[in-house]
């Protein structure tokens, strides 16, 4: 569904992706394991069309997307829960939802995904009027993933979105991934929580300091000497 | 007393008309970080065609007021598509130059085509005025101030009720947070700045009907909406309407108690008062 084939990203002189290449087959899950500053967020984002790749393609079912610009990535279906959640913190809960639903393939369908989304997250649906900026940081993730799904994406990149919440909820989070994965929609996973991201991805790739240095099924990574020691701490 | 109550009710209408020319400024500046220094120039361009369109078709402002706003608008917008669009996210002093540079153009041109001399509208009902009680409003002024006020008021609905409008207000609260979505921020960018020109628009064809067209306005405009935009609180848009209607009003009593001369001295009197005490401006959020 989506191969990336050899991008390499520069932050102005620093360089924060080297010649990394992945595939994501359609409906999976694969994990992106790596240290802090390893590259995940600029791998994503790169996807996603916010930073531009020096070199390398992009495909996303056949079609090159290196390179085009972000509202044009997401219009084709690749979605994004991002880093830091970005929600608009003082717009209206249903308004950061409504943003959601502005690309063109998603308009049509915008009550639809809001029904789903609310049924899927009745907090949120309590609290529609509200600010997003003073809700909790676990109904904030709700928000970034009903925000996200409401662009009708067939994939989905999650970038850390256990980062910050309590224990309970990043279990809700990792459960959602799993039903939306269930459901049909492909998932790219970031997370800081390695075993348990490792557990369930079908596929996974090691990050260190821009470029892929191991790749295998979850359960191949899980039992990797070096993955246990490096990110499982054993 | 009730010559100090008309001064002031008079500038309380001028200045709803400055208020909606800060408007602009506060718009295009809260949602991108970019700071219009052609704002006055802008502005004396929509005296100016609010001019020409009544000497030489006899359109009166009034009713040409929604079609510049409209013509600003598409020139706002082809702006920031094309002059500004690179600029924006830049240093500061790269856009300072950009945007100094082009209202000297603007100037210059303006000087060039119609000369250094004040360009008066002279309306059939230019020195009428309603007489509510002992008060004597100026007709003009009356008008002028109702048509900012209806601009202003459609502005804000826009950006209250519309979705595109939300888009803009998301794309100033969470620029990451825009591109993740999916927004087109440049097409938002240069719908924005094509509003922030149609307020100057609409804001100069009313001016036009209370002050005369001149080329040496639109430094001062520049400096009058910077003045209201601060004192107002950037990036607010009440703040905007409030600051102008106190810089109307200060200007107003200034002009007449002291001297004409001397009113922009009081609107600076303001401004400093207002950042010593409350450096956000009356309205402004603590950054
Ligand atoms: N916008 C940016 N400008 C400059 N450097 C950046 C930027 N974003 C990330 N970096 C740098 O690129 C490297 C990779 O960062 P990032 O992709 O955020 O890693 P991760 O998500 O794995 O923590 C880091 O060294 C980081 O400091
Ligand atoms: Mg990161």
């Amino acid at each position: 569904m989506l191969a990336v084939d050899g991008i390499s990203v520069y932050h102005g002189d620093a360089q924060a992706l080297d010649e990394v290449s992945l595939t994501v087959d359609e409906g999976a899950i694969v994990a992106i394991v790596g240290a802090n500053g390893a590259g995940k967020t600029s791998l994503i984002r790169t996807i996603a069309g916010m930073h531009r790749p020096a070199s390398g393609r992009i495909t996303f079912q056949g079609n090159e997307i290196a390179g085009l610009p972000s509202h044009q990535v997401c219009n084709l279906g690749i979605g994004q829960v991002a880093e830091g959640r970005q929600i608009f913190p003082s717009l209206s809960v249903s308004e950061n939802l409504d943003m959601g639903a502005m690309l063109p393939r998603a308009r049509g369908a915008r009550e639809r995904n809001r029904q789903r989304v609310l049924a899927m997250f009745p907090k949120l649906a309590e609290r529609l009027a509200q600010a997003a900026g003073t809700l909790s940081g676990g109904e904030q993730q709700m928000l970034a993933i009903g925000r996200c799904l409401m662009g009708e994406p067939r994939l989905v990149m999650f970038d850390e979105p256990s980062l910050g919440l309590a224990p309970t909820i990043v279990h809700d989070v990792l459960k959602t991934i799993r039903d939306l994965n269930a459901e049909g929609i492909t998932c790219v996973l970031v997370e800081q929580n390695v075993a348990v991201s490792l557990k369930i991805a079908s596929r996974a790739y090691v990050l260190e300091n821009g470029r892929i240095t191991l790749s295998g099924t979850g359960a191949e990574l899980l039992a990797d000497a070096r993955v246990r020691q490096a990110y499982l701490g054993i | 007393m009730a010559i100090t109550l008309n001064v002031i009710v008079q500038g309380v209408l001028t200045g709803l008309v400055y208020g909606l020319m800060a408007l602009g400024l506060s718009v295009i500046f809260g949602v991108m970080r970019v700071v219009n220094f052609a704002h006055g120039e802008f502005t004396v361009i929509a005296m100016y065609a609010a001019f020409i369109l009544f000497e030489m078709l006899g359109l009166q402002p009034l009713i040409v007021l929604l079609p510049i706003a409209a013509a600003f608008f598409v020139v706002g917008y082809l702006l920031q598509r094309s002059l500004i669009s690179p600029f924006v996210g830049r240093a500061e002093h790269e856009q300072f130059i950009l945007l100094v540079g082009l209202a000297t153009v603007i100037v210059n041109g303006l000087l060039l085509v119609f000369g250094p001399d004040a360009r008066p509208i002279n309306l059939p009902y230019s020195f009428d005025s309603y007489a509510i009680g002992s008060l004597f409003i100026d007709k003009v002024r009356v008008y002028a101030a109702l048509g900012a006020f209806a601009v202003a008021a459609a502005l804000f609905l826009f950006f209250r009720y519309t979705r595109t409008g939300t888009a803009i207000r998301a794309c100033a609260d969470n620029l990451t947070g825009a591109a993740v979505v999916g927004l087109d921020v440049k097409q938002l960018y240069a719908v924005t700045f094509g509003l922030g020109l149609a307020c100057v628009g609409a804001a100069g064809t009313l001016m036009a009907t209370i002050a005369d067209a001149s080329p040496s306005l639109a430094q001062a405009y520049t400096l009058l909406a910077f003045t209201i935009v601060i004192i107002g609180g950037l990036g607010s848009m009440v703040g905007a309407l409030v600051g102008g209607v106190l810089i109307g009003v200060s200007e107003a009593l200034a002009g007449f108690y002291i001297q004409p001369s001397m009113k922009s001295m009081f609107s600076f009197a303001l401004l400093i008062i207002v950042l010593v005490l409350r450096p956000q401006g009356l309205l402004g959020r603590r950054l």
